[in-house]
């Protein structure tokens, strides 16, 4: 079998944070196991601009994702090559559930690692990220409460 | 933006007393239409000037015949790129690493926001009132082939918008009718773009604002009450300027969402009612197509409908305007062409859908006088109309119509009417300081200039019944039309060659869908 890879969902967050300590200490203990680190800007191609919105969306676009290197994914990054464990970081626009589940395939990932957020209202009663990845995935997610 | 405001509100407030005192002497107001009559009368009746012996007028041909000639030229590309171009919008060839940048929907969604709106609600009204129900089979004639012309204009916008070092665009037919003739070796392009971006301003300010402005206070009035129209101008343009000047993105945003579905509500609502009228909408077509060729009793009979079909659609649909080439060109696609294919939905959406659900209640709903006897439209006379109930025409026979099966739709028609004028004002405010900072270039100072000059028009549209002004932006918004179709003749080949380029890659599979 190939290398074993365990994909990390980031957001930020104290749970994306011991999300990333579990799979550190798993990928250790497997040995032969590289961590994908992935941070999600939540965006959607089906929302309503107005026209300011739309002429400035690429220069917004490229603030988010230096911001989102700079503030969550480097430092992540850094601390995983830190424990000398191979490390991959991905920053992506879309719906968090669909782009962790579709970057776990692609790289033939044996799990996903998520922090548990504790979602009110609607959002429960929808299911927020965490429940739309279990409901889709093809491999087992780990939730870290 | 305090400091704004305040110098804002100082402009406002120094106008106020001119107005209030043009209201009630009404002096001021008659010595303005006056002069602007005066000096600008010869234009408006140039640009309305029907063909002659007939009724016609050339420019609604014009826009008419441009739509012909661009379907022609690209093959009927409405009806053969109809199904790519929904495919488009749901993001079926959309790569996902460009996830994050302006969607095809998006751009879309924003481009309707500007052309859905009076033309819809009033504009058909007006149209079946002079042109009777056949006026509808026109309008859905020429909104299918206005579908061409969009698709010509806005690939075009793509193709030769600016981008600036910092990642923002500007776009529409000023620039690719200086780029595009240069690289074709044509003259007078610069000329060319800088009439565009006169005209555009100056219709910016008149059918995008002060008609809006106007028409919005019309419909405040009606339900709520006769009160002075400065205060509907004040109030409209001081959320106006807090929203284009001051930075309160909120508003824009709320509206950009609430907007989208008060046209899908009002649609639903039209469904609604010919379902429970189900049994009379296949009588209702029978009009429609009796009308178109018949007139049934209309002055004018059969050419009555189709003027009146034809105008109303252009109106609606902005189609070889060029107002919709600036709005999408802020989509940062590597293929010109898959905007122009986004793009044509939009009369089909505006004209084909929305106009016809507003003809189909109007017509079903009975509030046009007909002889039971004859089947024919009873004509009134004085009015240039059919005979309607209660005598009205415009927003209120709409307003009437649907009030037969809701009683309460007139208050949601008050709602979406002041909505649709304003992001109607929004939208235009955005083309015409697009044409401003074409002619005066960007920077903060001068952009605020505009910003104020627009809000001060709003104050004056709602104000003041001034005729002749509104007259003379009418014909601006034409007079972009003129310059920019005749700009479309030139620059098609290239459209054609971005067009066979991109569908030979689809067929040989290079361009591959992502879903």
């Amino acid at each position: 079998m190939s290398k074993a890879t365990i994909v990390v969902g980031l957001d930020g967050s104290e749970a994306g944070a011991r999300a990333l300590a579990f799979a550190q200490s798993q990928a250790k203990q497997i040995g032969d196991c590289s961590v994908t680190v992935c941070y999600v800007i939540e965006w959607s191609p089906f929302t309503f601009q107005t026209k300011e919105e739309n002429e400035q969306r690429h220069k917004r676009r490229e603030e988010e994702l230096q911001r989102a290197h700079e503030v969550v994914l480097d430092p992540a990054v850094s601390d995983v090559q830190a424990q000398g464990i191979e490390v991959e970081g991905i920053v992506r626009h879309g719906d968090a559930a669909d782009i962790l589940e579709e970057v776990a395939k692609k790289r033939g990932a044996h799990q996903i690692v998520v922090g548990r957020v504790g979602e009110r209202g609607l959002k429960r009663l929808f299911g927020g990220v965490t429940g739309r990845l279990v409901a889709g995935s093809s491999v087992p997610v780990t939730i870290i409460p | 933006m305090n400091k704004l405001f305040t110098i804002f509100m100082a402009a406002c407030a120094s106008l106020l007393p001119g107005l209030a005192a043009a209201q009630e002497a009404t002096g001021l107001d008659e010595r303005i239409n006056q002069i602007f009559a005066d000096y600008t009368g010869w234009y408006v009746s140039f640009i309305f000037a029907p063909l002659p012996g007939t009724n016609f007028s050339w420019i609604a041909l014009w826009l008419v015949v441009g739509a012909l000639v661009f379907t022609v030229y690209f093959g009927a590309i409405q009806l053969k790129g109809f199904w790519h171009s929904i495919q488009l919008v749901r993001g079926d060839y959309s790569d996902p690493n460009d996830a994050g940048e302006v969607s095809h929907f998006q751009a879309l969604a924003t481009a309707l926001s500007g052309t859905v709106g009076l033309g819809n609600i009033a504009g058909v009204a007006v149209a079946v009132s002079i042109g009777g129900p056949g006026a509808t089979f026109w309008m859905v004639v020429a909104g299918l082939f206005g579908m061409a012309t969009k698709f010509t204009e806005c690939t075009l916008g793509v193709k030769y918008r600016n981008e600036y070092p910092d990642g923002h665009v500007s776009g529409g037919p000023m620039y690719y009718i200086t780029k595009g003739f240069s690289e074709r070796g044509l003259p007078l392009g610069g000329f060319m773009a800088v009439l565009f971006s006169i005209f555009t301003i100056l219709g910016a300010l008149g059918g995008g604002n002060m008609f809006q402005a106007n028409q919005a206070h019309a419909q405040l009035a009606g339900v709520l009450g006769d009160y002075p129209g400065w205060i509907t101008g004040v109030v409209l343009a001081g959320v106006t300027f807090a929203v284009i000047a001051g930075g309160l993105k909120s508003i824009a945003r709320v509206t950009e969402k609430i907007v989208p579905f008060m046209g899908i509500f009002y649609v639903l609502v039209s469904i609604l009612i010919l379902l429970i009228n189900w049994d009379m909408i296949g009588w209702a077509f029978g009009q429609i197509f009796m009308g178109a060729f018949t007139g049934l009793g209309v002055v004018g009979g059969f050419t009555g409908a189709l003027i009146q079909g034809f105008r109303r659609a252009a109106f609606s649909n902005e189609a070889g305007i060029g107002s919709a080439a600036i709005a999408h060109s802020a989509v940062r696609t590597k293929e010109p062409v898959t905007e122009g294919y986004v793009a044509l939905l939009e009369p089909f959406i505006d004209t084909v859908v929305i106009c016809t659900m507003t003809a189909l209640v109007i017509v079903i709903s009975g509030v046009l006088n007909q002889d039971p006897a004859t089947g024919l439209y009873i004509w009134n006379e004085e009015a240039g109309r059919i005979a309607t109930e209660g005598d009205v025409s415009g927003v209120a026979l709409t307003s009437a119509a649907y009030a037969r099966a809701f009683s309460w739709f007139p208050i949601l028609l008050m709602v979406a009417v002041v909505l649709f004028a304003f992001s109607t004002m929004i939208s235009w405010s955005y083309y015409g300081l697009k044409a401003w900072t074409y002619l005066f270039g960007e920077g903060a100072m001068k952009e605020l200039v505009f910003k104020i000059i627009f809000c001060l028009f709003i104050v004056i549209g709602a104000a003041a019944s001034l005729g002749p002004v509104i007259d003379f932006s009418d014909a601006m918004l034409f007079s972009m039309a003129i310059v920019n179709i005749i700009a479309l003749y030139f620059l098609m080949p290239i459209v054609k060659r971005e067009l066979n380029s991109y569908v030979a890659r689809l067929r040989s599979g290079e361009i591959v869908k992502h879903k």
